[in-house]
């Protein structure tokens, strides 16, 4: 008897069967509807979720986590989809992982606020004080500190770290959030804008166990391939840059202080080296595929030889710029005397850890478009840059903070999470972040893949001025670290 | 995190403009400052006269308040027009879009009004625990956010196909289930069945009446502000939006977006029947609420979003608590009533 009750609604349609009968039956019969609501969904589907997150990476992983600390969304029903293995950790493992991320200030204050920078800390990072960024083809150099070397400009953390620290946090919100591991989705069903009468309202999650979700939000982070993305058809700006990353983990010759980000732009892309400890650090070396693959196929000493001279060598210096660019300099130094800082040099590498090289293809993407009726897109699924400032990961932690904010908002308003206004929100403010982040990089990209000696000694101008204009510089580095 | 911190700014906020826009309103209508023009004066005159009158009448309510409410604010014309509307209520884009953007502004007003008064206990549901109604409560759309935030809204509408769509649409979501519920009914008939018993007592009475946009489509302002009163707990809060009667708001409301913009339907209102705040704060006064605040607020068409305003000259959200006793004009039916109000 309820059953059909139920489905003559449904059959019917929006009132039309009520608006038939007699008033007082028609609000008996939805309200029994309403009853029934309780226990399962008319239609025989499963639940409906508040928000869904495909995509368990970090920045799915703090999305989670930021969602259920806020108590302005205690009563949501969160679930994240990861496709991969829980990745629990008890105490760090011995070597140091190759896949590391430059964490901001901002991003570690996002990660303060839901608990997991504790055991970030606790288990493994490393605070650098200094970035020096410098040209292969002249002497041109900038440097970002903040007041002498007195504050943190950013921390080195292994990817597996965060992520460890962030499933920590959310094995303590279990309540509301749940997490669903070895879960791959493979369909998407999108509402229609203006709901046609029958059909389902939310977003439906297709798993490959057959099993279909139903949410009211969906929050893709399914990284830079993402599947929420593509089936969506969201039209999105992408190039390869016909670049890989080789990366590896370096020991250095002799224990240093090691709070310094190097990093070299040589003709055929930017070398890093980025510190994990006093004895060694993290490479992350972009080059033409052609020469990533003959690296990977190096010796290890002959891969040593070969960072080392990356790092130290002066064979694409011409003599033109170098001229050129200390005239600058100098004339520089005489309208703003005591700017610039000195040259230091990087540490030199002794040997890399065993089985640490690993090869990765480098490409830029930005969505043109970071929501949709009932769902938004987050981290590398709506931006993907080149590892050379070390901002993806940041970018998506900013998406994360901004998120957060706008949702937990619209709930404390009794708001529908995936209507569009606050979406909307969330896209324009983000697009606004991350488009001139991505511009930039992708300019000092371009900029740095020539030797031709015009560019070169507008670059080495470029960087000069740059490092004695500390207001300058001080926006860069405030913008770099939100 | 932040939304702690930020919510009680924002409680703060509300407080603060709220006893400075009273006053600003005071001064402003009390003065009459704006002085659109004569007709302005003639109309506050005529307001003022039939104030007077309506205080007649609720003295002699007030003596038979136990007695059937036999006027009804019902406008049938009001009725039809809603009637032909009621597919449209959830068109974000069509005939009510301002309703739904005002929701901007009412949902914050209501909770945070009512956290003054009540502390939330979850941040998740800050009104969790609290019975709230929502007269002429069309499809559902200030019902629904009322519902979210932990409330349990009971929507009532005459209109029988509002309440259709209300309730199809509150069925989609699991989640406003047993918090949200609908009857077709005027507000008369519900007071009269808590009057007579015929409903669970506890379940009736209510912490809150909400009445957005609807006061200015009845058809006997004095039955309603009577049947809020009865259906509400002492101490409890009434909460009214709607279009003020000035010259301006005849201009925005009827001239521009019905006639020029068409942002609402033609037709939709009827200037006679939109009401002062002072007229409306008398009205209230005299059904035994105190008025705690009122704001002016505007529609800007070309942005779609509301916003507060200092002046209420076009619309107003007004905040009025039931007095816990009734004034101390009549001792005599004062102890009566307290007494019948302590049993209940
Ligand atoms: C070589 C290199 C160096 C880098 N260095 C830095 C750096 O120094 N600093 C920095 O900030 N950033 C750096 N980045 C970028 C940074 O790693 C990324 O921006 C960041 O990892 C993006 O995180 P994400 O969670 O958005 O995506 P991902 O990490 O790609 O996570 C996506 C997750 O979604 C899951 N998934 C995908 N599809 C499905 C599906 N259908 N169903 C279920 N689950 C699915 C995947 O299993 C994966 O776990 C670097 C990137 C590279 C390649
Ligand atoms: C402008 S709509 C406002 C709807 C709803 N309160 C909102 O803000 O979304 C006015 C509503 O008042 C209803 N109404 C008309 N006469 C009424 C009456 N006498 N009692 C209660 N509601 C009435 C109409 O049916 C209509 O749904």
């Amino acid at each position: 008897m309820l059953n059909l009750t139920r489905a003559s609604i449904a059959r019917n349609g929006f009132g039309r069967c009520l608006m038939a009968e007699k008033r007082s039956s028609a609000v008996k019969s939805v309200r029994r509807g309403l009853v029934c609501a309780d226990h399962s969904d008319g239609s025989g589907n499963n639940e409906v979720y508040d928000v869904i997150i495909p995509g368990g990476g970090m920045v799915g992983t703090a999305m989670a986590c930021s969602l259920g600390m806020h108590p302005n969304l205690s009563e949501k029903k969160i679930l994240l989809l990861e496709a991969g293995n829980k990745k629990v950790m008890d105490k760090v493992p011995d070597s140091y992982s190759t896949r590391v991320s430059s964490i901001s200030p901002g991003s570690a204050t996002l990660l303060t606020g839901i608990g997991a920078w504790e055991h970030i800390t606790k288990w493994r990072c490393k605070p650098y004080k200094k970035m020096q960024v410098w040209d292969a083809c002249s002497d041109a150099l900038i440097t970002f500190d903040k007041d002498n070397l007195e504050e943190v400009m950013a921390y080195i953390v292994e990817n597996d770290v965060v992520v460890a620290a962030l499933t920590k946090q959310l094995d303590s919100l279990s309540d509301h959030v749940q997490v669903k591991y070895r879960s791959k989705v493979v369909k998407y069903i999108w509402p229609t804008a203006h709901q046609a009468v029958r059909s389902v309202p939310w977003v439906q999650v297709v798993l490959a166990c057959g099993e279909t979700l139903q949410t009211k939000l969906l929050i893709g982070a399914d990284g830079p391939n993402s599947m929420v993305r593509r089936q969506l058809g969201i039209p999105t700006v992408k190039w390869d840059y016909d670049q890989s990353a080789v990366v590896a983990v370096l020991r250095l010759s002799e224990p240093t202080e090691n709070n310094v980000a190097w990093q070299r732009f040589l003709p055929t892309g930017p070398i890093a080296m980025l510190p994990l400890s006093d004895t060694e650090s993290s490479l992350v070396w972009s080059t033409s595929h052609h020469l990533a693959e003959e690296l990977m196929a190096l010796d290890d000493e002959c891969f040593v030889d070969a960072i080392n001279s990356a790092f130290w060598s002066n064979v694409n210096q011409s003599e033109l710029v170098e001229t050129a660019g200390s005239l600058f300099r100098s004339a520089l130094a005489t309208i703003m005397p005591s700017a610039g800082s000195p040259r230091q040099l990087p540490p030199s590498v002794a040997a890399i850890g065993p089985k640490s090289r690993v090869m990765f293809p480098l490409g830029m993407g930005h969505a043109s478009e970071y929501i949709r009726h009932r769902v938004a897109l987050v981290g590398d699924a709506a931006h993907r840059v080149h590892p050379l400032a070390g901002q993806g990961a940041n970018l998506g932690f900013g998406d994360v903070a901004c998120l957060t904010q706008l949702l937990s908002q619209a709930a404390f308003n009794g708001k529908d999470l995936g209507a569009m206004q606050h979406l909307l929100e969330y896209e324009s403010e983000r697009q606004r972040h991350n488009l001139p982040m991505m511009a930039a990089i992708d300019l000092m990209k371009r900029l740095y893949s020539t030797n031709t000696a015009p560019v070169v000694l507008l670059r080495t101008f470029g960087l000069q001025a740059t490092n004695m204009l500390p207001t300058l510089k001080e926006q860069i580095m405030a913008f770099a670290s939100k | 995190m932040f939304a702690n911190k930020s919510g009680s700014v924002m409680l703060g906020l509300c407080r603060r403009k709220a006893v400075s826009v009273c006053s600003v309103v005071q001064s402003l209508v009390g003065n009459n400052l704006f002085g659109w023009n004569v007709g302005c004066k003639q109309r506050t005159l005529w307001l003022q006269m039939n104030v007077a009158e309506r205080t007649q009448q609720r003295a002699v309510h007030r003596k038979l308040s136990t007695r059937a409410v036999h006027q009804t604010t019902v406008d049938p014309d009001e009725l039809k027009r809603f009637r032909l509307l009621a597919g449209k209520w959830w068109d974000e884009n069509g005939e009510f879009k301002a309703l739904h953007a005002m929701n901007d502004l009412r949902v914050p007003f209501i909770r945070d009004n009512l956290l003054n008064m009540h502390k939330a206990q979850h941040p998740g549901k800050p009104l969790a625990g609290l019975r709230v109604l929502d007269v002429g409560c069309g499809g559902g759309l200030l019902t629904e956010p009322l519902g979210r935030l932990g409330a349990s809204v009971l929507g009532i509408d005459p209109v029988e196909e509002n309440i259709g769509t209300a309730q199809l649409h509150s069925l989609c979501d699991p989640h406003l289930g047993g918090r949200v519920s609908y009857r077709a009914c005027t507000l008369e008939e519900l007071s009269a069945d808590v009057a007579g018993g015929e409903t669970d007592r506890g379940d009736t009475v209510f912490d809150a009446v909400v009445a957005s946009e609807v006061v200015e489509h009845l058809a006997d302002l004095e039955t309603f502000a009577f049947c809020c009163s009865r259906i509400l707990k002492p101490g409890g809060s009434l909460f009214i939006t709607t279009i003020n009667k000035t010259n301006l708001s005849y201009a925005l409301a009827v001239v521009a977006a019905e006639q020029l913009l068409r942002i609402v339907p033609r037709g939709t209102h009827d200037w006679e029947k939109f009401i002062s705040p002072v007229e409306l704060e008398r009205l209230l006064e005299s059904n035994c609420f105190s008025v705690q605040s009122v704001q002016g607020m505007m529609y800007n068409p070309a942005s779609g979003a509301w916003s507060w305003i200092n002046s209420t000259a076009i619309n107003y959200a007004l905040h009025a608590v039931k007095l816990a006793e009734e004034p101390p004009s009549n001792p005599q039916t004062d102890k009566a009533d307290n007494s019948a109000a302590s049993q209940s």
